[in-house]
C-alpha cells in the first residue's frame, strides 16, 4: 500500500520568507488608505498640541493674572487691550480662545484616555475570566453586564456624578462604570470564539496552567478587535464626558474641558459671539473624527477575515 | 505491564438530546516502543478515547467507567492538577490541523519554551538550545533562525514538524496523534510518518495513532484497533488485519481501499452510513449495513478472540469478498 520509504526532505521545501512581524504587516496595510492616513495625521497633531500645550500657547487660561477684563468676549483676530492679538478671539473672562481649547483638549484627552485604558483592563479581563471558565461565572458576569447595558450610559453618568459630585476623579469612574460593559461583551464573545479553537486545547495538552493559558494564548488573540472598540470607545467616552462637563455635573470649572468652553459660551451664541462655543465644537469634532477614522481603518486591517 | 491500559472505558456525553455514548467499553494497551494505530469513520470514538486519556472531556463530556492505566497508574478522573503534571510532560499529543493547533500571534520560541517551563525548571538559555536542537530533530532546516518565526511563516508540513518537535520536548513517555497527517497532502504525510516511526523507535516512546486512513497503518503501525460506533470490533496486528480481516466492518474498510480494486470497476463501498450516536442498534452495531447479516444478528456482541462478531469463524475466507 503506502509507500512509506519516501526519504524526508533534506532541503527547506519553500524559500524561506524574511519574518515579518504581524506589527509590520498591520501598518503596511494601514497605510494603504488616504482618508486613515489623514485621520491618523490629524490626530497626531491635535494630540501633540494638547499635550505641549503648556509651550505652545499665548497665555495659561488657568492663570487669572494673565487674563484681562478688557480684552472679553473679542472677536476672532482683533488685537486685545495689551496689543496681543486672538486669532480665535476670547471669551467672557478675556482668556484667549485657543490657549483655552488646547488646555480643554488636554484635559479631555487625558480622562477618555485614562477612563477607557481602565474600562479596557476591567472589561477584558471579566470577559475572559467569563468565557474560559463558564458556568456560575459566566453568568454571574453576563448578567452583571445585561443589566448594565439596559441603562442609558448618560443615565447611569449623571446619577453617579450626582451622588459623588464634580470632579476629575469622579468622572473619570463614571466613566469607567459606563464603558466597562461594552469591553466586558466584546471579550467575552471574542475569547468564546478563540477558546474553542484547537490552540486552547493544544495548549491544555502540554499541561500549560490555566493562568498561562488564559493571559498568555487566549489574551493576545482576542486583542485585535478589542483594540478596534477600544479606539471607539475612546472617541465616546471624550463626548460623553464634554456632555457632562456641558450639563455642569462634569468637570470643575477651574479645570475647563471641551464641554465646559462650549457651556460657558452657549449664552452668548444667539447674541452673534458664536467663537466661544463653535471653536472648542469644532476641536472636540475633529478629535472624535480623527479617533473614529483610525479606528475604521484599524477595524478592517485587523478584521481575521481580511488575514490570509 | 503495558504503558498505556485501558479497560472497558465508556466516555459519555450528556447533551439536552440525550446521553451520547461516544466511547461504549472501549479497550486497549500499548507498550513502549510500539506503534497502535486506531482506525474507524468519524464520529466512531477514535478521538475521544485519545483526549479522555488526556483528561481533555469538556462538559457536557464526562468519562463515566472504567480505567485507564498509565505507567500502572489509575490516571481516569485524576484531579485536575495531577492531570496537569502529566500532560505535555509524559504524555503528549498531536492534533490534525497543523494550521489550527499552534497559537498564530506566538512566536514558535515561545512556545516551545513556555512547553518546557510547564514540566521542569531549566534556564532560559539550555531550554532555548532544547527547543533548537528539537526543531532540527524533526527536520526543520536552519532551526536558529525559525525558532524566531512566527506559525504563519511555516508551510502546513514544516508546522506539524514543530507541533511534533514541541510534543517531544519533555521526552514524553506516551504521544497521541490524532490525525496528524491528515491534513497534509501524501508526499508530506509519507515524511511524517518516516519521521515519526524513527523519532519513537529512538526514544523508545509508545504510540497511538489514531486515522481514519487504512493506507497509513500498513508498514506503520504494530498492531491495529478498528472502531466502529464507540466499540472496537476488531483488533490484530497490522499484517494480519490486512491479509485476513475478520469483522465484516473491518473485511469492508480493506476492501475499499482503492489500490485493492480493479481498474476501471466501481470501487467497493460499505452501503449505508455510521448510525447516529443517539440511536444506535440494540444488537450488533454493525448489523444493518452488514452483508453476513443473518436472523441472529439483532443479538449484542461481545468480543470473541479480539472480533466483535459471533459469526466471525463461519464467514468465507476474505478474498471471496465480493467486489
Amino acid at each position: 500500500m503506502s509507500d512509506i520509504s519516501v526519504p524526508p526532505a533534506a532541503q527547506p521545501l519553500e524559500p524561506t520568507p524574511p519574518p515579518e512581524r504581524p506589527v509590520w504587516r498591520i501598518i503596511r496595510d494601514f497605510r494603504r488608505s488616504p482618508l486613515a492616513l489623514f485621520g491618523l495625521a490629524l490626530l497626531v497633531v491635535i494630540v501633540a498640541a494638547a499635550f505641549l500645550a503648556p509651550w505652545i500657547t499665548p497665555q495659561n487660561p488657568y492663570d487669572l493674572r494673565s487674563l484681562s477684563i478688557m480684552d472679553s468676549r473679542l472677536a476672532p483676530g482683533e488685537v486685545g487691550f495689551s496689543g496681543t492679538s486672538f486669532w480665535l478671539g476670547t471669551d467672557g473672562q478675556g482668556r484667549d480662545m485657543f490657549s483655552a481649547i488646547l488646555y480643554g483638549l488636554r484635559i479631555s484627552l487625558m480622562v477618555g484616555v485614562i477612563a477607557c485604558t481602565s474600562a479596557l483592563i476591567l472589561g477584558l479581563t471579566l470577559g475572559l475570566v467569563a468565557a474560559y471558565f463558564g458556568g456560575r461565572i459566566d453568568t454571574l458576569v453576563m448578567r452583571l453586564v445585561d443589566l448594565h447595558l439596559s441603562f442609558p450610559p448618560i443615565l447611569v453618568a449623571l446619577i453617579l456624578l450626582a451622588i459623588l459630585g464634580r470632579g476629575l476623579e469622579n468622572i473619570i469612574f463614571a466613566l469607567i462604570i459606563v464603558q466597562w460593559a461594552t469591553f466586558a461583551r466584546m471579550a467575552r464573545a471574542t475569547a468564546l470564539s478563540e477558546r474553542g479553537r484547537e490552540y486552547i486545547e493544544a495548549a491544555q495538552s502540554l499541561g500549560l496552567s490555566r493562568t498561562r493559558i488564559l493571559f498568555g494564548h487566549l489574551l493576545p488573540n482576542c486583542l485585535p478587535p478589542m483594540m478596534v472598540l477600544y479606539t471607539v470607545e475612546i472617541a465616546s467616552a471624550i463626548a460623553l464626558e464634554a456632555t457632562l462637563s456641558f450639563l455642569g455635573v462634569g468637570l470643575p470649572a477651574t479645570q475647563p474641558s471641551l464641554g465646559l468652553l462650549i457651556a460657558n459660551g452657549f449664552q452668548f451664541v444667539l447674541s452673534g459671539q458664536y467663537w466661544i462655543s463653535v471653536f472648542p465644537g469644532i476641536a472636540l469634532l475633529l478629535l472624535i473624527v480623527a479617533i473614529n477614522l483610525v479606528g475604521d481603518r484599524l477595524r478592517d486591517v485587523l478584521n481575521p477575515r481580511n488575514i490570509t | 505491564m503495558s504503558l498505556l491500559e485501558i479497560n472497558n472505558l465508556q466516555t459519555h456525553f450528556f447533551t439536552s438530546g440525550g446521553v451520547v455514548k461516544a466511547v461504549d467499553g472501549v479497550s486497549y494497551h500499548v507498550d513502549r516502543g510500539e506503534v497502535l494505530a486506531v482506525v474507524g469513520e468519524s464520529g466512531s470514538g477514535k478521538s475521544v478515547t485519545g483526549l479522555s486519556v488526556m483528561g481533555l472531556i469538556e462538559e457536557p463530556g464526562r468519562v463515566v467507567g472504567g480505567s485507564i492505566r498509565f505507567d500502572g497508574r489509575e490516571i481516569a478522573n485524576l484531579p485536575a492538577h495531577e492531570m496537569r503534571k502529566l500532560r505535555g510532560a509524559r504524555i503528549a499529543m498531536i492534533f490534525q490541523d497543523p494550521m489550527m493547533t499552534l497559537n498564530p500571534v506566538l512566536r514558535v520560541d515561545t512556545q516551545m519554551v513556555e512547553t518546557i517551563h510547564a514540566h521542569r525548571e531549566m534556564s532560559k538559555s539550555a531550554a532555548w538550545a532544547l527547543c533548537r536542537d528539537t526543531l532540527g530533530r524533526v527536520g526543520i532546516p536552519a532551526p536558529d533562525e525559525r525558532m524566531r518565526a512566527f506559525p504563519h511563516q511555516f508551510s502546513g508540513g514544516m508546522r506539524q514538524r514543530v507541533a511534533i518537535a514541541i510534543a517531544l520536548l519533555n521526552k514524553p513517555d506516551l504521544i497521541i496523534a490524532d490525525e496528524p497527517t491528515t491534513a497534509l497532502d501524501v508526499t508530506i504525510q509519507a515524511q511524517i510518518l518516516h519521521l515519526m516511526q524513527g523519532l519513537v523507535e529512538e526514544d523508545g516512546t509508545g504510540l497511538v495513532w489514531i486515522t481514519h486512513d487504512l493506507s497509513v497503518v500498513a508498514g506503520f503501525a504494530d498492531r491495529v484497533a478498528v472502531m466502529y460506533a464507540g466499540e472496537i470490533v476488531e483488533q490484530a496486528t497490522t499484517d494480519g488485519l490486512i491479509e485476513a480481516p475478520q469483522h465484516p466492518y473491518s473485511r469492508g474498510l480493506i476492501g475499499s481501499v482503492p489500490s485493492r480494486n480493479r481498474r476501471g470497476a466501481r470501487l467497493a463501498q460499505i452501503p449505508g452510513g455510521a448510525p447516529p450516536a443517539l440511536n444506535r442498534p440494540q444488537g450488533c452495531r454493525f448489523a444493518p449495513r452488514c452483508a453476513y447479516r443473518l436472523a441472529g444478528c439483532d443479538a449484542p456482541q461481545t468480543l470473541r478472540n479480539n472480533v466483535r462478531c459471533w459469526r466471525a469463524d463461519e464467514l468465507p475466507a476474505f478474498e471471496e469478498v465480493p467486489a
